[in-house]
């Protein structure tokens, strides 16, 4: 008898939610489904990208996502849009070492470049990972004292007196009010969109173009525990992301100041510890390291090569730290720029999808 | 929709009746489950998650050293009773010790009878799982061997410091593919047979313990001294972490 009961209570639920489904789809204004289009190497290599299930992509939201990416109306002047220090161009980062706020101050940190974030599987984002998720880290530049330092109120009822933001707002989510969540949802959703896949390197791998011998050994040495040893944090080529989303110490300072990850976890052990960055579209994204303090990519590989600083969270990757580095010659050096150079991606920094 | 209400009610009560075979209602051969769980010591020295990278440890040479990173890879689990049946598990286990969710390995196929069991399984991949690429999670881990090593996937990535009461160096302790020579590889896999019986009797959890200061231990003293970082294009090198990687594995508690 109780499992009479319990069958027709549980096939009394299941009619109801199917009723209460059809009942709904009248009234939503529903958006377009549109999943990301995923390149064929990371298909093919690498899992699934991270979406979560409560922002799916749509044609509505990402359109509502790049048009707030670009707008200045997020700043507390109306001054500065993310997009100022997150430049198409520049392969969404920008080319100061400190990004400049709306008030004239200086941040402590280099911008970042913006591209495969959903490929990013531990969702931690800034150089020092203390956020989690798109969705989230978009709510901190609007309020950060020394970027756009506004409030999301004020951005809020801003974009309730728009004359075309409110209907774009119930096109991406239904009707209903517009807030930070939604707000957030849509600038995720377009950044999610960013995605580059399109270098020279990548054609070699799919068999459509040769390496010049230069980039050949470039690789080579990038690959090589006795030469540069990159790849055990800068991916290899059957990880086309060229990073492990992960931190490490990479023996920039024997007496660091920026404790990076150690700030956010706690942990002393982690003192000194930024995100490891893709190494696709260097062309564009100079200069480089979490406080910009390296203007070209020479500076970067002498860094590597005989510029490494001890400290106590330096890297054990960071193996030949007491000569300095990995010692490369001249032409090593040269040839590992031309294969560093062969990650980046042109039909990304003029991809007209991604311009205001 | 009286068809509906049918189906449904059919597959709730296939469902139902699915679930009575846990119950032993079929005494005759019961299948169990049983799940692999992961467990690290230097020396009886629980190393977990949390002291990974504050543990001070002394290896079989003396060296005293540190941990900074420790990720490994093991396949093919094979579970043969006494009659010589063998029971071979899908799938592999790739293990983080930073991530404790990673300990656990709970295979796909997964339904034993009870019985008296010896347990094996492959320390890296043997040379049908060690393709170039062929495993996008791996990937996405970039746990990839270079291909002018033989390609294929890392076994094992441990590294650190050493002599951190005198001078601290890095060790980068890491086993994969050997290099005989340009062009010329080496399966460097290690087939690993649990010698203990395993008594199971009900769905299980088993423990396989990890002593990570047997890497250093036997039949190879390793002085870090004279081997300490590339280690990987290294021919003897990675015949010796195959050969010690032999006495890390030991049959721990059967929980069922
Ligand atoms: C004043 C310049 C500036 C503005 C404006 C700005 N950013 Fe940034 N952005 C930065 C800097 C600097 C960092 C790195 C900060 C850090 O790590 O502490 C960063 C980091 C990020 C990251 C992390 C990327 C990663 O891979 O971890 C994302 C995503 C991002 N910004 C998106 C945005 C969005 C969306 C906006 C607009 C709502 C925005 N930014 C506005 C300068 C800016
Ligand atoms: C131990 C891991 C590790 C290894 C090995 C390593 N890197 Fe890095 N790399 C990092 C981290 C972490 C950063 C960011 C550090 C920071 O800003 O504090 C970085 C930054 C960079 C940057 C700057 C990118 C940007 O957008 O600012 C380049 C270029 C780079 N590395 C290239 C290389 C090359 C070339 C090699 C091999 C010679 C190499 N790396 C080896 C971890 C590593």
């Amino acid at each position: 008898m109780t499992k009479l009961l319990t069958y027709s209570f549980l096939l009394f639920c299941f009619l109801l939610t199917a009723c209460s489904d059809e009942g709904t789809e009248e009234y939503v204004n529903k958006p377009t489904a549109q999943p990301l289009e995923i390149p064929p190497l990371f298909a093919q290599l690498i899992i699934n990208p991270v979406i979560p299930f409560d922002n799916p992509q749509t044609i509505e939201g990402i359109a509502l996502g790049k048009k707030l990416f670009f707008d200045p109306i997020l700043s507390a002047n109306n001054t500065q849009a993310c997009a100022t220090c997150h430049n198409p161009q520049n392969a969404f980062t920008d080319s100061s070492q400190f990004s400049v706020g709306i008030d004239g101050n200086l941040g402590i940190r280099n911008s970042m470049p913006l591209f495969n974030l959903a490929w990013n599987y531990d969702e931690q984002f800034f150089w020092d990972g203390r956020s989690f998720s798109l969705e989230h880290q978009a709510l901190v530049p609007v309020e950060d004292p020394v970027e756009m330092h506004n409030t999301w109120e004020t951005v809020i009822s801003r974009l309730q007196q728009h004359p075309e933001y409110p209907n774009l707002f119930s096109a991406a989510f239904g009707d209903g009010i517009i807030n930070k969540e939604k707000a957030t949802k849509a600038i995720a959703q377009f950044e999610r969109t960013l995605i580059s896949a399109n270098s020279k390197f990548d054609n070699y791998l799919l068999g459509l173009v040769e390496l010049s011998p230069q980039e050949t050994n470039g690789l080579n040495i990038f690959m090589d525990e006795d030469r540069g040893d990159c790849f055990h944090c800068h991916g290899n080529p059957n990880n086309p992301l060229w990073t492990d989303n992960m931190f490490h110490n990479n023996g920039l300072d024997a007496t660091i100041t920026d404790i990076g990850l150690g700030a956010f976890t706690g942990d002393p052990a982690d003192n000194g510890k930024f995100k490891s960055p893709s190494l696709r579209n260097l062309k564009y994204t100079a200069p480089f390291m979490h406080d910009g303090r390296f203007a070209s990519l020479d500076d970067v590989i002498n860094h590597y090569s005989e510029g490494l600083k001890n400290s106590p969270t330096i890297d054990p990757l960071m193996k030949k730290v007491a000569q300095g580095g990995v010692q490369l010659t001249n032409q090593d050096k040269a040839d590992l720029k031309a294969f560093l150079l062969s990650l980046s991606d042109a039909s990304f920094v003029n991809n007209p999808d991604f311009r205001n | 929709m009286k068809k509906i209400i049918s189906i449904f009610v059919l597959a709730l009560v296939i469902f139902s009746c699915g679930k009575d075979n846990d119950d032993n209602l079929t005494p005759a051969q019961p299948q169990v489950a049983v799940t692999f769980k992961f467990t690290h010591n230097w020396d009886g020295t629980t190393v977990n998650s949390s002291n990974l990278q504050t543990e001070v440890v002394t290896n079989a040479n003396g060296e005293i050293m540190n941990m900074t990173r420790l990720r490994y890879l093991v396949s093919r689990f094979i579970l043969t009773n006494e009659n010589g049946d063998s029971f071979n598990f899908d799938g592999y286990k790739f293990t983080n010790l930073a991530d404790e969710s990673t300990y656990n390995f709970v295979p796909e196929n997964n339904g034993i009878p009870a019985g008296t069991y010896s347990l094996k399984f492959i320390w890296g991949f043997n040379e049908l799982d060690n393709i170039d690429g062929a495993h996008p999670d791996l990937n996405s881990a970039s746990w990839n061997w270079p291909a002018m090593l033989g390609g294929g996937y890392h076994f094992l990535q441990f590294d650190g410091m050493y002599n951190v009461n005198t001078t601290p160096l890095p060790y980068n302790f890491h086993n994969g593919t050997a290099l005989v020579s340009a062009d010329v590889f080496e399966q460097n896999f290690a087939q690993i047979t649990l010698p203990s019986s395993l008594e199971i009797t009900n769905n299980a959890t088993i423990e396989v313990k990890m002593n990570i200061a047997e890497f250093f231990k036997n039949p190879n003293t390793w002085d870090l001294n004279v081997l300490d970082t590339s280690l990987m294009p290294n021919y003897d090198a990675q015949k010796m972490i195959q050969a010690n990687v032999q006495s890390v594995f030991s049959l721990g508690t059967i929980t069922q």
